[in-house]
């Protein structure tokens, strides 16, 4: 849903003008750089949501996996970063997932009203797994 | 040998790493891989700050001392057992820079213009000194009194007369348009 509205490139100009948080048409997001098929939203959402649901995720995978999808021209949905959080959770990494709050804040870039979205949605896995957000620490 | 050769930093990335390890060195956090004062070994993971790399391939910190030991054991437990300062402790264990501190402007710019207006001002003076010693003295043509007898010369000879020069001439009234 995000990917609709937040579109970052000059080419979604026209959807960023207003952050309507309500957006759900699934546009297909990933291109046809090996000729297959287009995949959707909910295809990518649940593609990365498995790959950091690994129950023996190793720290190598989830740095890769964090980078990539900063690289990313989209701001992840929530549940992918929960996923990511528990992940971190399973490595004993508070502070990448400290790190990872502060990057999806960064890739809301001028949108303003994304980052208090993520954390109200994530405020639960937030409270049980008891990460702090960097406001809350005074990191910025 | 290795080393002479990594010292020569091309790509923009290890500068910036370098400029990390560098600027760590000068204070007291240690690494215990590289020796900061020459050069780095390339060959290591390496920690840099980049707002798309949220996670480097290695910690900030990884000689941990006995306390940093023991903070490590505690981030092992439920984390809402962490006081506030033992998370950032444990941020700043990992990480170098916040984001914040990574996007903080520089005064580099003041630097660039200042730069661009001290080799203006060089060039100025080299532009004055030539004025005055290189160049030869001016033809006896541009002094006023040659001028103006030129301009009345090229009145009287109609220069011009419908669109130019002296269409501009008013030779009833003897003046300029």
């Amino acid at each position: 849903m995000f990917r609709a509205a937040v579109r970052l490139s000059v080419s979604g100009a026209r959807s960023l003008t207003r952050p309507q948080l309500g957006l759900t048409a699934p546009l297909a997001q990933r291109c046809y750089a090996h000729g297959g098929k287009l995949e959707s939203d909910e295809e990518f959402d649940a593609r990365w949501v498995t790959y950091f649901n690994k129950a023996d995720i190793d720290a190598w995978e989830l740095r890769k996996g964090m980078n990539t999808l900063i690289g990313y021209d989209l701001v992840p949905e929530p549940k992918i970063l929960e996923a990511a959080l528990r992940a971190c959770r399973r490595l004993n990494d508070l502070a990448s997932a400290i790190r990872i709050l502060e990057a999806v804040k960064d890739k809301s870039g001028p949108h303003k009203k994304i980052y208090p979205y993520l954390i109200q949605e994530l405020r639960p896995t937030l409270d049980e797994l008891g990460i702090s957000t960097p406001e809350e620490l005074g990191m910025d | 040998m290795l080393h002479l050769t990594t010292g020569r930093v091309g790509c923009l990335l290890s500068k910036q790493a370098v400029v990390a390890l560098t600027s760590s060195g000068a204070r007291m956090s240690s690494h215990g891989h590289h020796e900061v004062s020459d050069s780095v070994d390339m060959s290591q993971p390496m920690y840099w700050d980049r707002l798309d790399t949220p996670l480097p391939d290695r910690p900030w910190k990884d000689v941990l001392d006995s306390t940093d030991k023991s903070l490590k054991q505690k981030e092992k437990g439920p984390w809402t057992a962490l006081s506030k300062e033992e998370k950032i402790a444990l941020y700043r264990l990992k990480f170098n820079h916040t984001y914040p501190e990574m996007k903080r402007p520089s005064h580099e710019w003041k630097t660039v213009i200042g730069g661009m207006f001290i080799f203006f001002g060089i060039t100025g003076l080299v532009v004055f000194w030539q004025c005055h010693y290189v160049y030869p003295p001016q033809p006896h043509t541009f002094g006023e009194e040659w001028q103006a007898k030129q301009i009345q010369r090229m009145l009287d000879m109609r220069i011009n007369p419908i669109e130019g020069f002296s269409a501009q001439w008013d030779y009833k009234n003897k003046q300029w348009k």
